[in-house]
């Protein structure tokens, strides 16, 4: 279907994935179309897990507390969060966005790298729970739509009143003729938006994108691929697992704080993080923008003006809507002040960058 | 975009005209294609000597840093030091303006061992039958 549209491929968890559509201007047409207009995205690779309850009427409401660090008890029916699973040693299995669907029915979206790592450990850790695991992930293509006039293009194709759809919530309804479609209010890109989750077969995907495509001519959408995606979500200052949050990093150093709810009970990963904030951080996570001519990459060093190793770049890119060069790095917090000079090593040589606050775009209120 | 026929082509896709024993060298249109946006170019400066094959200097796109190899060996006679900051000709005219240094060849010669263009279009169609499977 991508290459029909003329799509750059690459290979990314196992996936085949669009990088740009060269008809769409490329990448950086892409990034602007999200962020002015609209862009839709295929991010069919990404994984679902349902849990839902077995007998015990509050038993996925167990399990999800026992897995993630976010409170799902806070949840309404119809809401989603941002939340992570975590390692006992208080490190990232993944981050996931948790929907409540119903009572006690939850649904994880998680990552594509990470898939069947997290279906194992969902799986390894709920044994003793009362409730069902059903990995989803085939059943279902995730397209989103996202962007200033996502809604308005979305608004054509379904009975469901997306007005009404709060950010971080969603809803079922009629989406291009299909009954009973997940629509939420969520997206990585910073923008508003949605992602809808369809019926993974071909012919049904091909169709809702094509009629994604076609309702969003008259507002200039723009297929994009996981290039845009990527600078949208720097920009943004969220997380990539494998490089902001991975298995040897930890909450507090991710600065995911947040998201994490200690008061809530206990959960996997709680006991370590409890000993990690007490010890305090030796790195944290730090926006930078480049001083000098010199664009810093994923994992690149940061170093002191002697040229003594302190970082590593975990993303960095120029900034489409900034026209600045910027990146997210680990560095000790002791250097992590706003203003802040620190030294990225770019093919052997020192160019300076400064820290400053996050999220470099942050999008106007409404 | 075609491939101009008064000049040579290598297999990661550089091209060089020769004039005398100065070569005029640049990347080409498929090469600017696959980086996608460029916005920065590192070059060499005049006086530099390079080594055919071996890197000389390096162009980035948002998405990546690729580096750019010498098609011939010699000593780097001028730099286009517009492209410092218009590196975006690279996508729009990387067979003319955004061309990026000059080379008095150590041998001129050497040029007519890189192919000509039928040969590297060949060569391209080629790698783009393997991309699509």
């Amino acid at each position: 279907m991508h290459r029909r549209l003329g799509a750059k491929m690459v290979n990314f968890g196992g996936w085949d994935m669009p990088v740009e559509y060269p008809k769409s201007g490329g990448l950086v047409a892409e990034h602007k179309a999200v962020r002015g207009r609209v862009g839709v995205f295929d991010v069919s690779h990404m994984g679902d897990i349902r849990i839902h309850t077995n007998l015990n009427a509050s038993g996925a409401l167990a399990t999800v507390q026992h897995l993630g660090m976010n409170d799902a008890s806070k949840l309404a029916v119809g809401q989603a969060h941002y939340s992570a699973m975590l390692y006992p040693q208080g490190t990232f299995v993944d981050d996931v966005i948790v929907h409540r669907l119903g009572e006690d029915d939850y649904l994880f979206v998680i990552n594509a790298g990470t898939r069947e790592k997290d279906i194992n450990w969902v799986r390894q850790n709920t044994a003793g729970f009362d409730s069902a695991v059903e990995d989803l992930s085939d059943a279902y293509t995730q397209l989103a739509i996202q962007g200033p006039k996502a809604v308005d293009v979305l608004q054509k194709l379904t009975d469901a009143n997306l007005a009404a759809i709060k950010n971080y919530w969603f809803t079922h309804g009629m989406v291009c003729g299909l009954r009973n479609t997940l629509i939420a209010r969520t997206g990585y890109t910073g923008e508003d938006g949605f992602e809808i989750y369809v019926p993974s077969d071909v012919a049904t995907s091909e169709m809702v994108w094509n009629k994604v495509l076609e309702a969003g001519q008259e507002y200039g959408i723009a297929p994009c691929g996981l290039g845009a995606r990527n600078t949208l979500r720097l920009e943004s200052k969220m997380a990539l697992y494998g490089h902001e949050i991975s298995d040897t990093i930890n909450v507090w150093e991710a600065g995911l704080d947040r998201y994490c709810k200690m008061e809530k009970g206990d959960f996997i990963g709680r006991a370590a993080l409890e000993r990690a904030k007490a010890a305090g951080l030796t790195r944290t996570l730090v926006g930078l923008e480049m001083l000098d001519r010199g664009i810093a990459r994923d994992e690149y060093c940061c170093c002191d003006e002697a040229g003594t190793k302190i970082g590593m770049v975990t993303s960095g890119s120029p900034s489409p809507t900034l026209g600045k060069n910027i990146a997210l790095a680990y560095v000790p917090p002791a250097r992590s002040a706003i203003g802040t000079v620190i030294y990225v090593e770019i093919r052997g040589q020192k160019y300076r960058a400064q820290v400053v606050p996050t999220p470099f775009y942050k999008r106007p209120k409404k | 975009m075609g491939y101009p026929n008064d000049r040579r082509y290598t297999k990661d896709h550089e091209w060089l005209v020769l004039k005398g024993d100065v070569a005029t060298v640049g990347i080409t249109d498929y090469a600017q294609h696959e980086l996608g946006d460029v916005v920065f170019v590192e070059l060499p400066k005049t006086g530099a000597q390079v080594a055919a094959g071996k890197s000389f200097g390096t162009v980035e796109s948002v998405k990546a840093v690729s580096e750019i190899y010498a098609p011939a060996s010699g000593e780097v006679v001028e730099v286009n030091a517009g492209l410092h900051d218009t590196p975006e000709k690279i996508n729009t005219d990387p067979h003319g303006d955004a061309w990026l240094i000059r080379i008095k060849m150590s041998n001129p010669a050497d040029a007519n061992s890189l192919m000509d263009a039928a040969a590297y279009e060949a060569y391209i169609s080629e790698k783009a039958k393997e991309a699509a499977h």
